[in-house]
């Protein structure tokens, strides 16, 4: 199959087909990042801005290393030291990008829908790096690729998402790309951290950790965002530790090669134990490394599809 | 798409890749210091079959590498309608080496230009060499075969192909011809 969209906003839409030939990709990424000289020239010429109105280092910095290492020119745009500051709309911000003559967007934002706003109203290709509540789908992208690579195929596999359903894009992209593939995805959460309407994205819910870990091929551990008022619903960190932590010794009940994922930044001792963030289960820092062929894989696929909208265009 | 003819079969094709080893094997003085490296996709089961003849020659297993050279393109429309990037697999030091690198049709000279890039950037090789099945003509960059299995005087409107049983259940090299 041949990738055609010009923009990735969300794993909703995509097909099956779409989010496997993204992975295959990335496989071959991901090779490039273990040579002595680890750049490709596939993007030479092309520039790439990230534009942030949240703060982020993982995912920026992930986006950054991945156009560099495709030959690309990147920029970035931190909203606190912009034009933003003085007024100016997401899509004003977009468009004297465009006029830059800029080619991807990667842009992440504090509301729903921005991205995909964002580009309707643009020519060149736009990336969602985490809207709101919405999306975040390249994380889930590179935790797939992260189950593929250790488990050979995602259908079948049960996997579990602890944490902060509720305010989490990462828990929704990750239930869409991974139903999509035939996996089982069950949330855990206290009853206020699960948001309603769950189950239609085809998710099941269970407010029992052990249940959670029970049958899991991997569990997914989501951070507390206490920056997004979850200190509200849950006063108590210690408290939710408690109840929802992921401790050695709840791994110790579950299955032996249960997979330990957790899309960072971590909070030792709020959502995970130490033990268990550096143990044998965890692939924690392997997701960081898979997530540079993940995003190299995606950048690379929007600009070849974008190039051949604008050469359709000059024949037509 | 119409087959216009058949230049190779089989037993000829064996035996264009046996000369092609012996000639390796003169030139680089035997095998130290050798290796082949396919293009992806037909040049990668070309470079092991040459491997096997240099063996039945030589009896030594000499490394062999693959490589995709869909990064390395100098346009990137023409890969977006083209098929996935696949992975590059050389597991060994290129550096201080004879690479011979492998093709199955020598023409504009594109695909052998951004293979050579792809080569130096994995390590700086002693020398570069280029073997091919079928050379048809029509370069558009200085670049020569210095092993060919034939050369084919080639109209633009035709291609030729070079169709192995690993990819395409059948040895034989043809000429088509484009409507």
């Amino acid at each position: 199959m041949t990738w055609t969209r010009k923009d990735l906003l969300g794993l909703e839409e995509l097909s099956r087909e779409e989010i496997e030939l993204i992975l295959s990709t990335a496989e071959s990424f991901k090779e490039v990042s273990t040579r002595e000289i680890k750049k490709v020239p596939a993007l030479r010429g092309k520039t790439v801005v990230n534009l942030f109105y949240e703060p982020s280092t993982r995912t920026r910095v992930s986006f950054e290393v991945a156009a560099k290492r495709l030959s690309a020119d990147v920029i970035h745009i931190a909203t606190e030291t912009s034009s933003v500051r003085k007024g100016e709309t997401l899509i004003d911000t977009g468009r004297n990008i465009e006029a830059l003559k800029a080619d991807i967007i990667v842009v992440r934002h504090n509301c729903s829908g921005a991205a995909a706003m964002l580009a309707r109203h643009v020519n060149l290709s736009v990336v969602n790096a985490g809207d709101g509540w919405h999306e975040h789908p390249t994380q889930a992208l590179l935790d797939i690729f992260t189950l593929k690579e250790k488990f050979g195929q995602i259908e079948g596999l049960q996997v579990s998402i602890v944490g902060d359903i509720a305010h989490s894009r990462v828990a929704r992209s990750n239930i869409w790309g991974l139903t999509k593939l035939g996996a089982k995805v069950l949330v855990c959460a206290p009853e206020i951290l699960i948001p309603p309407g769950i189950e239609e994205m085809g998710a099941s819910v269970t407010h029992d950790i052990d249940e959670a870990l029970h049958h899991a091929d991997c569990v997914n551990v989501l951070r507390m965002q206490f920056e997004r008022d979850t200190e509200a619903a849950f006063p108590q960190q210690l408290e939710y530790f408690k109840q929802f932590g992921i401790t050695q010794e709840r791994i110790r009940k579950a299955k032996r090669n249960i997979m330990v994922m957790h899309p960072g930044p971590i909070n030792r001792g709020i959502e995970i134990s130490s033990e268990v963030a550096d143990g044998a289960n965890s692939v924690i820092l392997e997701q960081v490394t898979n997530g540079i062929a993940v995003r190299m894989s995606v950048l690379y696929l929007v600009a070849s599809a974008n190039e051949r909208v604008k050469k359709n265009e000059d024949t037509d | 798409m119409q087959e216009k003819a058949r230049v190779l079969d089989k037993e000829a094709l064996n035996r264009s890749l046996m000369r092609i080893a012996h000639e390796i094997l003169e030139k680089n003085k035997g095998t130290k210091d050798l290796c082949l490296i396919g293009i992806r996709n037909r040049g990668a089961y070309l470079a092991q079959r040459l491997r096997d003849c240099i063996e039945k020659i030589d009896q030594i297993k000499v490394p062999v590498g693959i490589l995709d050279i869909t990064l390395y393109r100098d346009d990137l429309t023409l890969i977006a309608a083209g098929p996935v990037v696949h992975k590059t697999e050389i597991d060994f030091d290129i550096s201080d080496k004879n690479v011979v690198l492998v093709d199955d049709v020598l023409y504009t000279g594109r695909t052998v230009r951004a293979a050579l890039d792809a080569l130096i950037d994995f390590g700086r090789p002693k020398s570069i060499q280029l073997a091919v099945v079928v050379d048809r003509g029509h370069r558009e960059l200085p670049i020569r075969a210095d092993y060919a299995g034939k050369n084919i005087p080639t109209a633009k409107n035709e291609t030729v192909e070079v169709r192995l049983e690993e990819a395409d259940g059948k040895d034989e090299v043809v000429i088509v011809e484009k409507n």
